[in-house]
């Protein structure tokens, strides 16, 4: 519901908001320049001011005041009305007082594109679309970073996503306060608001005297040029004529013989209101939130970009081949999906499905509504799980809504869950689904199954057990497309671990040249670093498997620690590569797990190749922050992985501290040992702002995290909130 | 070029002077290239002393600007009556105004003065831009103005 209140405004408005972002951006400029430039008029009172220039322009006509504090005169050179910009300290004049031509033509195309009033009615349409974009957006922030209070914690995601959310939550409030300011001013432009008690009644009677001079009137000396408006003088030789005087305070007129207030109006409150508003806007006598609004403002055509191309990639996965409208639908198909692999097997079951005659509508499970599903007969659900077990991207609040009915579905349903057995909670999402079923009452078409990291197999065999069900007849054969690899070529590797039955090397690869590498990456940045992911295709298998790269792209080359399994296909291959081979291998970027940016010290903790990822953040660690690595491994003398660069790195200040586990010495001792050992030093650093990256076994790490559980505790902190504030990371296989 | 035909109001002052005997009258304003927004143009009649009468013809629609036409403003407190029906949009910079109205006969050769107030946004106000007495001779001669208007014209 929020997501098409984020998505349609900004796709329709996008263009418009952007020619008026644009426009509004380069606006801003111009209050600040002009606060720079007008001199100052602090301390100085009207009557002085008008004196000065009277002065200097004998046949002023009028003074104005800009809220930039700008001052202009207006007044006759011979017969022709003249204008310049005054110094009130002098009553000199000291420049030109139009506005320019560029700025008349911005003003104009930023507020009414050039159409007048219908223009002005476009342009509010689209402030109103920008704060609706801006408060669905907030809503949607703060849903992706987990909760209201992290809404300023470190981005999450990747790509265009990652950009969108990091762009927004810079410029949203500025683009809030535009838009409502910009509505406030369009409403008062087409009358509204109230508007303020105006002139007083021009005064009938005055004393029919002239030539009182204005640096003696009292209403003038008792008024500061910070709160003038304008003075308009009185017209030469016309005696029922006056003084005008307007002010922030309100207008009045002042006989132009006695220098006597004739009569006076304040300002009404309205007037105040929207005083303060426009200012708000234009940065007229706020020159600095001026500029802070324009930079705001500058958001907008990369949000645009970015949600467009958000947008396009969704649909793009989201659409199967076959899929007929929803409510023509006998079979619904329900994706939940993370990363987008799912909706593969949900477009190969609907394909499936149609041959055999059923009329199949594949969507997001976010768009969960049975009520409206009159056709409906049965409803399949496939659902990935994001992090532990939470709901994936496209999921949305799926069990929200199903808890919310008034009754189970009457169509029964079926979950497939896809998931890594390798991770604890293996299709944990797809269980929470199966669970909430249950306790609403629905009926079940199959008990739940799982795909184990996209098995075809897995996939097929559940096919069968559904064919069964519906009484038909097929076979569900999904090959999931396999990601554009490329050859890397090995250039060095180094031995370890033979000694201790846990042979290991870490390898060294060629970094492809440029363009190829960013085809390979298929992204639109370049470039790798420490702790994203290489997936390797080993010889025999469209199945990648998956290694932390030790090395950025700025390393120049590409290097992997991998750590052979008996009988592992993959590290097999690997760990008998010799320089000179290639396999083929594609990246995956891993943005949360990385040092943060910053000088805040890091904990990096690892056992065994898990070391990978941790030396490459050493090796990049440039700016010498404090970084200090607790690493376990079996024996000094076997397998000490890094061992001489780890040295290197400690002597010139890459690494603060290493601290060393063996597990298989004379006194076996592991890393969260050491940890526990360390107890008071890694409470300080955590307290200090410290971020703490995990990398290695499941085991190991389970053993880390409760040591560092109750080390936190003593500082009444947990893993959980430091994870939330970006704190935490772990990679883990 | 544009143009409008408008049947004056009837506002007491003037009724009070008119013995039912009118003419078609068109006044003719061409503005300067002054560069900048549409102006606002208030035109209105007053005696010799100066005595508001009424109005002919208002340009621009939005009446928070009005103000901004100091003379006509003084003059009729904003009242928004007074132009009721005769109300047209603000004339671009370089444009005409031509607007053709019904003017009672009583009005010419007898004191009585037409104004024009001026009005650009961000610009200076131009009250009594025009000031010319109504007479048969005046009529067809055009009159200079002095900031956003060229000239003045018109015609019985």
């Amino acid at each position: 519901m929020i997501r098409s209140l984020h998505r349609w405004p900004g796709l329709i408005a996008a263009l418009f908001l952007c020619v008026i972002a644009l426009s509004g951006t380069a606006l801003a400029v111009y209050p600040a320049i002009e606060s720079v430039r007008s001199p100052s008029s602090a301390d100085i009172s009207v009557a002085e001011l008008a004196s000065r220039v009277q002065a200097m322009e004998p046949t002023v006509e009028q003074i104005r005041r800009a809220p930039s504090g700008r001052i202009t005169a207006y007044y006759y050179e011979g017969d022709q009305p003249a204008a310049a910009v005054i110094d009130p300290a002098t009553g000199e004049a000291i420049g030109n007082a139009d506005t320019s031509a560029l700025q008349r033509w911005l003003t104009n195309l930023h507020r009414s594109l050039f159409l007048s009033d219908a223009g002005r009615i476009m342009t509010a349409t689209a402030a109103a679309a920008m704060l609706a974009l801006c408060l669905s957006g907030l809503v949607l922030l703060a849903r992706r970073s987990g909760g209201w209070r992290y809404l300023f914690s470190p981005a999450r995601g990747t790509g265009h996503g990652k950009l969108h959310s990091s762009i927004a939550r810079l410029s949203v409030f500025g683009l809030g306060l535009s838009s409502i300011t910009a509505l406030w001013m369009t409403a008062a432009t087409f009358g509204f608001i109230p508007e303020g008690a105006g002139a007083p009644p021009f005064p009938s009677d005055v004393s029919g005297q002239t030539g009182a001079n204005p640096a003696a009137i009292t209403a003038l000396e008792q008024t500061s040029v910070d709160k003038l408006r304008s003075l308009t003088f009185p017209v030469n030789g016309d005696k029922t004529d006056v003084f005008t005087l307007k002010t922030s305070d309100g207008e009045g007129y002042i006989d132009q013989g006695t220098g006597r207030m004739l009569a006076w109006a304040d300002a009404g409150a309205w007037e105040h209101v929207t005083d303060f508003i426009v200012m708000l806007h234009t940065g007229q006598g706020a020159a600095l939130l001026g500029l802070l609004l324009g930079l705001s403002a500058l958001g907008i055509p990369f949000l645009s970009w970015t949600g467009l191309r958000l947008w396009l990639t969704g649909r793009k996965r989201g659409r199967a081949r076959h899929s007929v409208a929803v409510g023509d639908a006998d079979t619904i198909v329900l994706v939940g999906s993370e990363g987008g692999s799912t909706w593969g097997f949900a477009d190969t079951l609907c394909g499936v499905l149609s041959e055999s005659g059923l009329r199949v509508h594949v969507g997001p499970m976010s768009a969960f509504t049975p009520q409206r599903w009159p056709q409906a007969q049965r409803i399949l659900l496939l659902a990935a799980t994001y992090g532990d077990g939470e709901a994936p991207a496209s999921a949305g609040n799926f069990l929200e809504k199903l808890a919310a009915l008034p009754e189970a579905p009457k169509a029964p349903f079926a979950v497939l869950g896809f998931g890594d057995r390798s991770f604890p909670s293996f299709c944990g999402y797809a269980a929470k689904i199966a669970r909430a079923g249950e306790a609403k009452g629905c009926r079940l078409l199959l008990p739940m199954e799982t795909v184990d990291r996209q098995s075809p197999q897995d996939f097929a065999r559940w096919g069968r057990d559904l064919a069964a069900v519906l009484g038909l007849e097929f076979e569900l054969n999904h090959q999931p497309t396999p990601p554009k690899s490329r050859a890397l070529t090995l250039v060095s590797r180094r031995d370890y671990g033979t000694d201790v039955q846990a042979p290991t090397a870490i390898l060294r690869f060629a970094l492809p040249t440029g363009s190829l590498w960013r085809r390979l990456t298929r992204r639109t940045f370049p470039g790798f670093e420490a702790g994203d992911i290489l997936g390797i295709l080993p010889e025999g298998s469209d199945l990648p498997r998956f290694y932390s790269l030790a090395s950025g792209k700025r390393d120049g080359f590409v290097e992997i620690c991998v750590r052979r399994h008996p009988g592992g296909l993959c590290s097999g291959q690997l760990t008998t590569l010799e320089p000179g081979q290639t396999i083929q291998a594609f990246l995956r970027h891993n943005p949360t797990f990385r040092p943060a940016r910053g000088k805040a010290p890091v904990l990096l903790i690892g056992a065994g190749t898990g070391i990978g990822p941790l030396a490459g953040f050493a090796r990049a660690n440039r700016t010498k922050r404090p970084m200090h690595l607790y690493f376990g491994t079996r024996h000094p003398q076997s397998d000490a992985l890094y061992a001489e660069e780890l040295a290197a790195w400690q002597q010139n200040g890459r690494l603060a501290s290493v601290t060393t586990a063996f597990s298989r010495g004379e006194r076996p001792i592991y890393v969260q040992d050491t940890l526990r050992s360390d107890a008071a030093h890694v409470a300080r650093l955590v307290s200090s702002g410290a971020q703490i990256l995990v990398c290695g076994g499941r085991e190991m790490a389970a053993g880390v995290s409760a040591a560092l559980a109750d080390i936190l505790a003593t500082q009444g902190l947990t893993l959980a909130t430091l994870k939330a504030e970006g704190r935490y990371a772990e990679d883990v296989y | 070029m544009k143009s409008f035909l408008a049947v004056l109001a009837v506002t007491t002052a003037l009724s009070a002077v008119t013995p039912a005997i009118a003419g078609e009258v068109t006044l003719t304003t061409n503005l300067r290239n002054y560069g900048g927004p549409g102006a606002y143009l208030a035109y209105y009649v007053t005696d010799a002393s100066g005595k508001y009468l009424g109005s002919l013809w208002m340009s621009g629609g939005k009446a928070r600007y009005y103000e901004h036409l100091t003379g006509w403003y003084r003059a009729t407190g904003g009242n928004l009556g007074e132009i009721a029906g005769i109300t047209g949009a603000s004339v671009g910079s370089g444009r005409t105004l031509e607007v053709t109205l019904d003017l009672a006969d009583a009005l010419f050769d007898a004191g009585y003065e037409l104004h024009i107030d001026a009005a650009v946004e961000d610009y200076r106000d131009s009250p009594n831009e025009i000031v010319v007495p109504l007479t048969s001779d005046g009529s067809g001669q055009p009159v200079q103005g002095s900031r956003y208007i060229a000239d003045f014209t018109y015609t019985r």
